[in-house]
């Protein structure tokens, strides 16, 4: 197993008021890795980030980051981190190539022209370098912050939403960044209500609700323990009963007799080759089918089935698919 | 322990840019505000008042009038520079970036009294198309100013922090600041007071301040020079304290 970059042991933040944002959180990062943090709005995602980056004083618990003690040695560790905050929190006024200078400079690293015109140009804002930020749209913004935070070259990289307001096309460039990240050996931690952006980019998903990390796995792993393949299919004549030669099958009868319904498989593809092994069976007991509609299950679902219905953020239910 | 002359120097630079935005008003506003003291102070009642300490009466208002926008302008220069940051939220930077109270206070405090040594030449030269005067021991009044501009830059990045609103920002200057000032023997001699106001005025903090550039000015003054130079360190060192503790406890600065 690579070695860990960041961990987190028993952190738990209480907000003055009483309200516990962050639960006894265990959680180990490791190097190179790009780990998603899924959970609803006020799930305590941003507390966790705000935690690591000195934004947010732990009520108890340890964090050690590259190995050193943030309650200690938070100096050598901050100087490798990067943090994209959730809000647009920037001077507007100031000049896009000025304001990422400046961050370059105020985490202690000499001036480099060079390394920031790379930046600007990886993120499209290379035309934008001498505009105002106060003059760039929302998403540009949102790259702005984002060449801020790897103007001092991290080897950590917080996201917090990173694709929030941001378009397909500029979402799919987001994508590449991070990908570009991964090829450079940094590890992203990110937060998304998109869900397709976790099963897309994540390696690993940790799932977050009120404070309290309900399960942390591979994604691959999640999906193959979790997912699930599901097939109607429509069949020619009624059925009253499932014939003994499909038995077998995970199946059962749906529509009155007129629709059969497979559920089983693990996320690994094998429940799609069931269902193939299926309608051959069907076809050789002379059961004859008009229809065969195939689903896989995706993280949103098992997202769904972790957290309970009502604790998909909207955002994901109604533009799971853009375009 | 660490201190980054990098991170400093970015954010001293910062904030000098952001004042260059606004110079046109940083400069105009001492001028003319200065101009209309002098026309009303200097020339109008001045010619009507007799010399204070043997120094001429428009020349005796410089220090205090000096020292009145000094200390208006530098605490509230101050005091937006950290402000603003956490009322917007930028504020995030520093606090994830590898800076303590050392980098942050040079930058800061820095530019904002660097921002209030500029004023005060202003304020001087304007002075100078006004009256005639000279300054007895320059050096001492250069270091004076300079202590004075740092102490209210730490006072002005205290109350900053201390804000929770824009009426709490505006309250301290408005509330004790500007009239502890003009009691502060500003535009006259405390030994001009009737008794018991001239031993009340003792309690002033700023009576020293006022008495301690003039003296720097002129010589002679209200009060001994050393003890008003003790009285600014003591105020100067109380800040630094009290910063340091906001520092590592995070108090108002981290959620
Ligand atoms: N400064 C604060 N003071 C008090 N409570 C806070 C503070 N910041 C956050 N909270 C509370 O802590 C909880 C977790 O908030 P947090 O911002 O970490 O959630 P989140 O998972 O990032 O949500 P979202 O998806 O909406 O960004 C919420 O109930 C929130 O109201
Ligand atoms: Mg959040």
């Amino acid at each position: 197993m690579p070695e860990p970059i960041l961990e987190l042991a028993g952190l738990t933040k209480v907000y003055p008021g009483g309200l516990r944002a962050l639960d006894n959180v265990d959680l180990t990062i490791r190097k190179g890795e790009i780990f998603a943090l899924l959970g609803p709005n006020g799930a305590g995602k941003t507390t966790l980030i705000g935690a690591v980056c000195g934004l947010v004083t732990p009520s108890s618990g340890s964090i050690r980051a590259f190995g050193h003690d943030l309650s200690g040695d938070w100096r050598q560790a901050r100087k490798r981190i990067g943090l994209v905050p959730q809000e647009l929190a920037t001077d507007m006024f100031e000049p896009v190539r000025r304001a990422v200078a400046f961050s370059r400079g105020l985490f202690g690293l000499p001036p480099n022209p060079a390394r920031i015109e790379e930046i600007l140009r990886s993120l499209s804002l290379w035309d934008k370098r001498d505009e105002r930020i106060m003059a760039l749209s929302g998403g540009m913004k949102r790259r702005v912050l984002i060449a801020k935070a790897l103007a001092h070259e991290p080897d950590l990289l917080f996201l917090d939403e990173p694709t929030a307001g941001v378009d397909v096309e500029l979402r799919k460039g987001m994508w590449q960044l991070i990908d570009q990240m991964r090829a450079r050996g940094v590890t992203v931690i990110l937060t998304t209500h998109y869900i397709e952006e976790a099963e897309e980019m994540a390696d690993r998903v940790g799932v977050i609700r009120n404070g309290r990390l309900l399960m942390v796995d591979e994604k691959s792993a999640m999906m193959a323990r979790l997912g699930r393949t599901e097939a109607h299919i429509t069949l020619a004549e009624p059925l009253a009963a499932i014939p003994p030669a499909l038995a077998q099958f995970p199946i059962e009868i749906e529509q009155g007799g007129l629709g059969l319904c497979y559920r089983g498989g693990d996320g690994t593809g094998k429940g799609k080759e069931e269902v193939a092994a299926l309608t051959k069976a069907l076809t050789f007991a002379g059961i004859d089918y008009t229809g065969i509609d195939v689903r896989e299950s995706s993280l949103e679902d098992i997202f769904v089935s972790v957290l309970g219905e009502d604790a998909v953020p909207h955002e994901t239910t109604s533009e799971s698919e853009p375009v | 322990m660490h201190f980054s002359v990098r991170s400093a120097w970015s954010i001293f630079i910062r904030e000098i840019m952001r004042a260059l935005r606004t110079v046109f008003q940083s400069i105009i506003a001492p001028v003319l505000t200065t101009s209309l003291y002098f026309i009303v102070f200097g020339a109008a009642i001045g010619a009507r008042m007799p010399d204070l300490g043997g120094v001429d009466y428009g020349a005796f208002i410089i220090p205090g009038l000096l020292m009145l926008t000094l200390l208006g302008e530098t605490t509230s220069n101050a005091s937006f520079g950290i402000y603003m940051p956490r009322f917007t939220g930028t504020i995030y930077e520093l606090l994830s970036a590898p800076v303590g109270v050392g980098e942050t206070l040079a930058g800061f405090v820095g530019a904002a009294a660097v921002k209030s040594l500029i004023l005060a030449a202003i304020i001087l030269l304007t002075a100078r198309l006004f009256v005639d005067y000279s300054i007895a021991h320059p050096v001492l009044a250069v270091i004076y100013i300079v202590l004075v501009a740092a102490s209210f830059s730490l006072f002005g990045f205290i109350l900053g922090v201390w804000a929770d609103n824009f009426e709490k920002l505006g309250i301290i200057p408005l509330l004790f600041l500007t009239p502890l000032t003009f009691l502060g023997g500003t535009f006259y001699s405390i030994d001009m007071l009737p008794e018991p106001w001239d031993t009340i005025a003792l309690f002033n903090p700023i009576v020293y301040l006022v008495s301690g550039l003039r003296w720097t000015f002129y010589g002679s003054a209200d009060v001994d020079i050393w003890i008003s130079f003790a009285i600014t360190l003591g105020f100067l060192a109380t800040c630094i304290a009290i910063i340091a503790t906001i520092f590592k406890t995070g108090w108002r600065l981290r959620a």
